[in-house]
């Protein structure tokens, strides 16, 4: 067994700190060693996106990312982004198209809709299928993901600016 | 786009009225917050974790296992071979008795003597963690001596092949000769025939959940609790205690939430066995979770079918017979319990089936070779079977100059002619091919496409329209495993009660694995009942908590699951009623429920709250009239007994564009009609069919197992084998029409399968139909640029 080495981060805005293996995965460290389990592996290769989080507010997947490289950073999961209501908008729009079937995929589809729709504007279906690219679904049909995307763009835009309201 | 008739079960202004309503599903917001609880996100007390020693050959014998250094290794609890296993755990056999003649090899959770497959799990370690587990399977030797590997569909039919399992004399595990009409005669008198060969290429689900189980004996009761990913945990109850010698009562299965599963997660894997035995030997819990390689090396795979179909037509086009020669190749052994033929089986007598011809010949070969066994995935048989039918009518209709749509009018089951028999013996209670026919092309704005089509074709852009009719089965009776001696059930059963404070709990077999079966259980009951379905809790997956039943498989849980939720929750407001009656001094005929409260039939004049019946009931029970006895609990099973199966039946249209220099296809768009019977939940019902559809896709265009000549799987990773992503597909137009199935009240059959029965065929048709300038044509999926290219004369 290897030496384990001390990692220091912030998830979801709380202090934790552990000792770990350093070839512990992101990903593996928050399911296993701090039980949020919101995050999935699908792949463990970076191909199907279920493992994305924020890492100091950008999309990483944590399967590619070792625990021990995030020392000092700021992690965020979709259990803080729930908590903290900033994709409650998102959530509330894939409830309602029924964009998610067993869910497996569904936190990496928040945190790809989440960095997206955070840059303002009201995307293509095209572009957001562009962007959605990196997360796998295997029991939607996609649709349903792009449109509650796409409305929750709408409802932000016209939100941002009411006289720019599509009709 | 939904277009939903008017439904005589619910008038949609009664309160209470969900059936036929799209309505959100209430488990879905636990899972948008990451508070999904999945077999993969559990840990046990004590809890230990198991990694797997694989074969590195596709056919070799075992000469050696040496497991001393491993067994030292710090955090390592057991090692344990297949002779090891053997000893708790009797050997299972894939066949089935309606198969006659049928043979597989028996099988051990881990092998004793020789590997088949390359990757097949031989021995099993024990650890503190999985990744201590995995680093002590690294200092386990065995030695091999590899013998010849019989590895591709070819191969494995010869005669001269080596022979995979000694003891059943051949690599033959099934034929089956079916014969209707005269189908010789049919040929002679045929103005014109299509032949042709056409290739499936495996794949595989690829379910983002990995296959997981937790098994955990606790040996002071001799109880084996499984944490299970699977779709039949009733199946596998009855599986761990048969094989494993532990009583049935003491065996509980617990379906938490599921990450897909499509068929994939019902089949028995020598892993999941070989947990329960490990467990047992423990005394602990015992977790393996197969990670992505792992999964293309051991999850059932699918299709691998070489299909040689001619079909006969008349002058006019009226399809006059068909002959068909399928051989399929299934791996080392037969699945278990539902067996590897099953899919043949389907594909040999589902040819043809929208369409009147009563002259057909089906011949089946089913052969072992040494690659993982093959079984039942999402829409087993129809996508073979469809793709060959709608690509030889297609070419019959372009000998005869005549359009896709018109043949398939001039051949479809008319209304007149229900009841039906199939020349393969299926029984069609009513379709609706014609409404389904007439509805497409009106959706698909058919006669602009081809328009657009020929002005592109100036431009030398190819886009090609395919169309396909299905037929699919659902809502299975004991035809079709029971028959056969499998203790697979096809009843399902709901246990409807009353709490306390008003509120109703139902608990059924059925399972929810995203589809919506939660949800639409909650309607059903709801409505049934009389009660706002937000008071409707909806319990499954769980042997020791829910009621006996089949579960999920062949789309039974809305036509199964959701008529035995209907007739419990009828039972159960007779009850309340009675009770009700009993308070009020009334007639139960002349009461009904509406909103939770009783009121005079007919009216909303209420006349006591739902909530005061229970609290009466269950508190109060001394101030009912003497003799009252309040039933707040009803239970009910159902099993199909009218049809052995709900067919339902639809039509697709695919709409491509294929770049002749590159062979790239791009999907434009994708049409369907469908008709599922009563439709329950419109949003749900859609989702299944555009998922339905896009796993129809990935077949069509990208997904394959691909192996060498030596038997290894050359593309076991998400980054090698190709899944459909969101760019690539299309949106997706669903028009539905609905024939109630009169079996049941409910009316509803299942809609699982229907996108993928006929997306790979619709697909072939369009690039086909794109092609049609090259007087080339493809009859092999997935139809990868290269394929393309090669047919094109580029390759």
């Amino acid at each position: 067994m290897t030496e384990r080495v001390p990692v220091s981060m912030k998830v979801n805005g709380e202090t934790v700190e552990r000792f770990v293996e350093p070839r512990m995965t992101l990903a593996d460290f928050l399911r296993e060693e701090l039980e949020l389990t919101g995050t999935h592996t699908g792949c463990e290769m970076g191909a199907c996106g279920a493992c994305l989080v924020l890492l100091n507010g950008q999309a990483v997947h944590a399967c590619l990312t070792f625990a021990v490289q995030t020392s000092g950073d700021s992690v965020e999961t979709v259990e803080g982004l729930s908590s903290s209501r900033v994709i409650a908008d998102i959530q509330n729009a894939f409830h309602n198209a029924n964009a998610l079937q067993c869910g497996f995929c569904t936190s990496g589809m928040l945190v790809t809709a989440h960095e997206l729709l955070s840059q303002g504007g009201v995307p293509s279906r095209e572009d957001i299928r562009d962007r959605l690219s990196g997360n796998y679904c295997r029991c939607t049909g996609y649709q349903a993901i792009v449109d509650a995307i796409q409305s929750v763009a709408r409802a932000r835009a016209a939100e941002a600016e009411p006289s720019a309201r599509p009709e | 786009m939904t277009d939903v008739l008017a439904k005589p079960l619910s008038a949609v202004d009664r309160p209470n009225s969900y059936i036929g309503r799209s309505v959100t599903r209430p488990n879905a917001k636990r899972l948008l917050s990451g508070k999904g609880r999945y077999v993969t996100d559990m840990k046990l007390p004590r809890m230990l974790y198991a990694a797997f020693v694989r074969s590195p050959y596709a056919h070799a014998k075992i000469l050696n296992i040496e497991t001393r250094d491993a067994a030292q290794l710090e955090g390592v609890h057991l090692i344990a071979t297949g002779t090891d296993l053997a000893k708790l755990c009797k050997p299972w056999v894939g066949t089935l008795d309606h198969f006659h003649g049928m043979k597989s090899p028996p099988q051990l959770p881990l092998p004793v003597d020789k590997v088949v497959w390359a990757g097949q799990a031989v021995v099993a370690i024990v650890a503190s963690s999985r990744a201590l587990a995995e680093d002590a399977a690294e200092h386990v030797v065995v030695e091999y001596e590899e013998l010849d590997v019989v590895a591709d569909l070819e191969a494995a039919c010869r005669r001269d092949s080596p022979v995979i399992n000694p003891d059943l004399g051949s690599n033959l595990s099934f034929t089956l000769k079916l014969e209707s009409g005269n189908v010789e005669s049919a040929f002679a008198d045929a103005a014109v025939t299509a032949e042709k060969t056409f290739l499936f290429g495996r794949h595989t689900a690829v379910t983002l959940e990995p296959r997981t189980i937790i098994a955990d004996y606790n040996p002071a009761e001799e109880q084996l609790t499984v944490h299970h990913a699977t779709q039949t945990p009733y199946q596998f109850q009855d599986i761990y205690s048969r094989y494993y010698g532990i009583a049935e009562s003491r065996v509980r299965v617990i379906a938490p939430d599921i990450g897909g599963s499509f068929g994939m997660k019902l089949h028995v894997y020598h892993e999941d066995m070989a947990v329960v035995g490990l467990s047992m030997m423990l005394g602990r819990p015992v977790k393996y979770t197969a990670d992505r390689m792992e999964s293309f090396l051991s999850d059932i795979h699918a299709r691998d079918h070489r299909v040689t179909a001619s079909l006969a037509a008349d002058a006019d086009g009226n399809l006059l017979g068909m002959r068909v020669d399928d051989a399929t190749a299934i791996g080392a052994f037969s699945s278990f319990p539902r067996t590897s033929v099953v899919e043949g089986n389907q594909v040999v007598r589902l040819m043809g089936a929208p369409y009147r011809f009563r002259n057909y010949r089906g011949d089946l070969k089913v052969v072992f070779q040494n690659k993982v066994q093959t079984s039942q995935y999402r829409a087993v048989g129809h996508p073979i079977a469809c793709s060959v039918t709608e690509a030889l009518v297609d070419d019959i209709a372009q000998q005869l100059g005549l359009d896709p749509f018109e043949i398939r009018r001039r051949n479809i089951i008319t209304q007149d002619m229900y009841p039906y028999t199939s020349p393969t013996g299926y029984k069609f209670e009513r379709l609706s091919h014609e409404a389904c026919l007439e509805k497409l092309p009106e959706l698909m704005d058919y006669p602009s496409l081809r328009r657009q089509q020929q002005e592109l074709r100036a431009k030398g852009i190819h886009r090609g329209i395919g169309i396909a009719t299905f037929v699919e089965i659902t809502n299975p009776s004991p035809a079709f495993y029971g028959v056969g001696g499998a203790r697979i059930s096809s009843q399902d059963g709901a246990i409807v009660k009353v709490t306390p404070s008003g509120e109703i709990q139902c608990l059924i077999s059925i399972g929810e694995h995203g589809q919506g079966t939660e949800t639409i259980v909650g309607q059903i009951v709801a409505e049934t009942l009389g009660v706002d379905r937000d008071t409707v809790r909806v319990i499954t997956g769980d042997t020791e908590v829910t009621p006996y039943g089949g579960a999920n498989w062949a789309c039974r849980g809305a036509g199964i699951g959701g008529e035995t939720a209907l007739q419990a929750g009828k039972k159960l407001k007779q009850n309340i009623l009675h009770v009700a009656a009993a308070i009020l001094q009334a007639k139960p005929d002349d009461l009904d429920m509406q909103n939770a409260q009783i009121v005079d039939a007919g009216t909303d004049n209420v006349r006591i709250s739902l909530a005061d019946v229970a609290r009466i009931s269950y508190f109060r029970s001394d101030t009912l009239p003497a003799g009252t006895s309040p039933q707040l609990t009803a239970a009910h099973h159902y099993s199909p007994q009218g049809y052995p199966f709900a067919f339902t039946n639809g039509v697709q249209g695919c709409h491509v564009e294929v770049d002749v220099e590159t062979g790239f296809t791009r999907i434009l768009d994708v049409w369907i009609v469908e008709d599922c019977g009563r439709v329950i939940n419109p949003l749900l019902v859609d989702e299944q069919i555009r998922g339905g559809i896009i796993q129809g896709l990935g077949a069509a265009f990208f997904e394959e197992c691909r192996y060498g000549e030596t038997g290894q799987l050359e593309n076991g990773s998400l980054a090698d084998y190709l899944v459909p992503m969101s760019f690539e597909m299309p949106d997706i137009h669903i028009a539905h029409i609905e024939t109630p199935t009169l079996d049941t009240e409910l009316g509803a059959k299942g809609v699982g399968e229907a996108g993928t029965a006929a997306a790979s065929a619709a697909a072939m048709n369009a690039v086909n139909d794109a092609l049609k300038p090259f007087n080339v044509s493809m009859s092999q999926i997935p139809m990868t640029p290269q394929r393309l290219l090669r047919a094109l004369g580029h390759g």
